[in-house]
């Protein structure tokens, strides 16, 4: 039997004609004959495929600008319209013919371009956030004068049924490149579920999963800057739970490799990293809609080393090992008439951080125990006045709390220690031609450190080209 | 213990083999779908619509409370054609919900069945907010909407087997009282035949093609663009060469630009509810192209 079907399969693959096949059974006859109504089904669907490729490619031959469908009657006094005065033929049939090069299952490309215009009153390289141990990457104000700011392209598409993936490539203005994000994201495990994997900005706070370039302001909140080192990026996994509600709750955990700022490299196994975050949101009514959330972040560094100076002036290398914590708690409320944005709208935000560190510093020689409380905060509000026009105002305050320096630590060799409670004002207005190109001019008052003011002006440029990416609440 | 776990498994297996819906959970994405489900559901669906008739369907937040509904729905059904590109992505991939997804049965894309006007030939954002599919405002056209009827009520069918019947039932009635009521529309609106307008934004389109009307101009200098007074000055120019009887302007959207070109033009300016609920008339999708008729031979006078 087995050999039977064997012969009859092949024979059918080969479509050798009836007098070549082995001799004739039942078995043999109904698996021809099968095969016989697959062939005539294929045949049909073809045909029908063909005849609206053939009506696809007839709506695109048009010469008009656009494909008009033929029921309309173009009158005569429309001649000044961009419409075809010659019969037209049928719009495009549902469905479309998908495109057959194999390009059309490319990733969808969206690239954002960035630029600053910067006139710093105080020298940007001796910036500091006073109280804070410096780190990350993305701090300070950066350069003076014209700066290329970060141009990112991302690349993404759906990898299979199951999963998602997508890359974004941050290009700075030194020609550095680096990887912003490298992820896949599964396409709705069910029941709520959603499993991130790869390099992402964690969804802890509420700016921090949000690319630069959808920021308000130029820069980051100064808690950012002080508590995470700008944005923090986790390299591991994220797994979200959205519960059955009518109201949004959200929990979510990340285990990750705890590089990042506040983290450093460990070089060990298991878990550097893990952060907690739930958030709850709604309506109130049409026109308003809020979200808060609750964050903890627990990693740890070992060695985590920055330039200090001593009493004198002298330089000294210090570091830190221990644990950090870092509680967030974040809420977003926004307004815009019926829920329609387009016109004017409203929207305040807000974020508490909170950062306890325990461990022990170095410096030089010397080292000993440390303990520190220390937090922020920022409250923004950015109104749409009319339509693409935007004015922001944003407050910042850090406190660097007072940290405990155990025996045998001289705190003089700690100079970028010394409790201080950094404050910021901004200003911005901005300038939206449309969803893709944005200007905006930002002026801040920076006491980040004693007795120096930083007047600060920005003005700057955001252009998306490309895929359109939709925008997060 | 082995009869238990065969049993369990039999009970896990007759869950997920066939599911029994309370009721289908619809979302729509527009008033118009989430009318036409009611209309095929009855009790059997509870539809509700993600964006309301005075909201721009091109400009919605993807807020926490869409994503906690687009979380609960069994069917999510949208004009689709990129029209919903700035908010439903979100939606779908921060929802965890596997039904819904792009190419699964719980996601009806309404845009992709009818037969699409404008279909560009030429992909550039130097031309406004074009839609590589072609127009995603496909609602004002009922023939468009007893296509999508078909298909939607074949849909609920094959999510709700349990149902299939009623969904049938439903739609046969449906479908008979539309095409009545779409040959009593075309009677009435007769006298628009051959009617040129301005629009605001090309949301009109469908409805202008179905009884013959034909535009002679938009507000918006490029679609998406906000009318400009250079643009506005230049369109009341065109109108003394090539006159318009009306502007019209869906409810959603600012009347500033289409009043002063009412004042200045001296034609009336004409408010369409555009979907359900863009006024009080408008209260189901047979009132809705009442008063749209309705309101569209009041502007003729």
């Amino acid at each position: 039997m087995k050999n039977t079907l064997m012969a009859a399969a092949l024979a059918a693959a080969f479509g050798l004609p009836p007098a070549a096949r082995a001799a004739e059974d039942p078995a043999l006859a109904q698996l021809r004959e099968q095969i016989r109504a697959m062939q005539a089904q294929y045949e049909a669907r073809i045909h029908a495929l063909e005849q609206r490729l053939d009506a696809a490619e007839a709506a695109r031959s048009q010469p008009a600008g656009t494909a008009q469908t033929a029921q309309t009657a173009v009158p005569a006094s429309a001649t000044a319209a961009p419409v075809s005065p010659a019969p037209v033929v049928a719009a495009a049939p549902p469905p479309a013919a998908p495109a057959t090069s194999p390009n059309a299952f490319n990733p969808a490309i969206a690239l954002i371009l960035g630029g600053t215009y910067a006139n710093l009153s105080q020298d940007p390289a001796r910036w500091r956030l006073q109280g804070f141990m410096p780190g990350g990457d993305a701090v300070g104000p950066g350069r003076r004068s014209f700066n290329l700011g970060e141009s990112e392209l991302t690349l993404g598409a759906n990898v299979d049924p199951q999963f998602a993936g997508q890359l974004t490539f941050s290009i700075d203005g030194d020609n550095q490149v680096s990887v912003e994000e490298a992820f896949f994201q599964t396409l709705g495990l069910s029941n709520g579920f959603t499993l991130k994997g790869g390099r992402f900005l964690s969804s802890i706070g509420y700016l921090n999963s949000q690319h630069a370039h959808a920021w308000d302001f130029t820069d980051a909140p100064l808690a950012y800057e002080a508590f995470l080192g700008g944005q923090y990026k986790a390299e591991g996994l994220q797994l979200k739970w959205l519960a059955p509600t009518d109201r949004f709750l959200e929990f979510g955990a990340e285990a990750g490799s705890g590089r990042a700022f506040p983290g450093n490299d460990r070089d060990r196994n298991g878990f550097g990293s893990t952060a907690l975050y739930a958030h709850l949101g709604d309506d109130i009514g049409d026109s308003a809609s809020w979200r808060a959330g609750l964050s903890w972040l627990h990693t740890g560094s070992a060695g985590r080393g920055w330039d200090d100076a001593d009493a004198a002036g002298n330089p000294v290398a210090d570091a830190f090992t221990g644990k950090s914590d870092v509680w967030i708690a974040d809420a977003i409320y926004k307004w815009a008439p019926n829920g329609n944005p387009l016109d004017t709208n409203f929207k305040l935000q807000g974020e508490f951080f909170r950062r306890r560190e325990r461990g022990t510093l170095a410096s030089e020689t010397s080292s000993g125990n440390y303990a520190g409380i220390q937090s922020g905060w920022y409250l923004q509000g950015v109104y749409q006045f009319r339509p693409l026009w935007r004015t922001g105002l944003r407050y910042d305050r850090l406190d660097a709390g007072s940290p405990s320096f155990g025996a045998g630590l001289d705190p003089t060799n700690f100079g970028l220690l010394a409790p201080y409670d950094p404050s910021r004002v901004t200003w911005m207005v901005d300038y939206t031609p449309s969803e893709f190109s944005r200007f905006r001019l930002q002026l801040a008052r920076d006491r980040s450190r004693p007795g120096i003011v930083d007047n600060q002006v920005y003005l700057q440029y955001i252009m998306s080209l490309g895929a359109h990416g939709a925008h997060t609440f | 213990m082995k009869k238990f776990f065969s049993l369990l498994a039999g009970a896990v297996f007759a869950l997920a083999a066939a599911p029994s819906f309370a009721t289908v959970h619809v979302l729509a994405c527009e008033p118009e779908w989430a009318s036409l489900a009611t209309e095929l559901g009855g009790d059997k669906v509870s539809a509700s619509s993600a964006t309301n008739a005075l909201q721009d369907p091109h400009h919605v937040e993807a807020r926490p409370s869409l994503i906690a509904r687009t979380r609960n729905a069994d069917l999510l059904v949208c004009t689709g054609l990129e029209l919903e590109s700035g908010w439903l992505p979100i939606l779908v991939r921060q929802s965890g919900n596997a039904k819904i997804a792009p190419g699964q049965p719980g996601y009806l894309e309404a845009g992709m069945l009818v037969p699409r006007l404008e279909v560009p030939t030429r992909l550039d954002r130097s031309e406004g907010d074009v839609h590589a599919a072609g127009n995603p405002h496909i609602q004002l056209d009922p023939r468009n909407i007893a296509t999508v009827a078909d298909a939607l009520a074949k849909r609920l069918a094959a999510i709700d087997p349990a149902n299939a019947a009623t969904y049938a039932a439903r739609y046969k009635d449906f479908a008979a009282r539309w095409s009545a009521a779409i040959a009593k529309w075309e009677r009435d609106a007769a006298p628009l035949k051959g009617v040129a307008v301005v629009e605001h934004h090309k949301n009109m389109e469908y409805l202008l093609h179905w009884l013959g009307m034909h535009q002679v101009g938009t507000l918006e200098p490029k679609p998406g663009v906000e009318p400009s007074a250079a643009h506005l000055s230049e369109l009341l120019n065109q109108l003394q060469q090539q006159p318009a009887k009306m502007v019209l302007r869906a409810a959603y959207q600012d009347g500033r630009a289409s009043e002063w070109l009412s004042s200045h033009a001296h034609i009336p300016a004409v408010v369409l509810p555009f979907t359900v609920g863009g006024d009080d008339q408008a209260k189901d999708l047979f009132s809705l192209f009442d008063d749209t008729v309705q309101r569209l031979l009041a502007g003729l006078k």
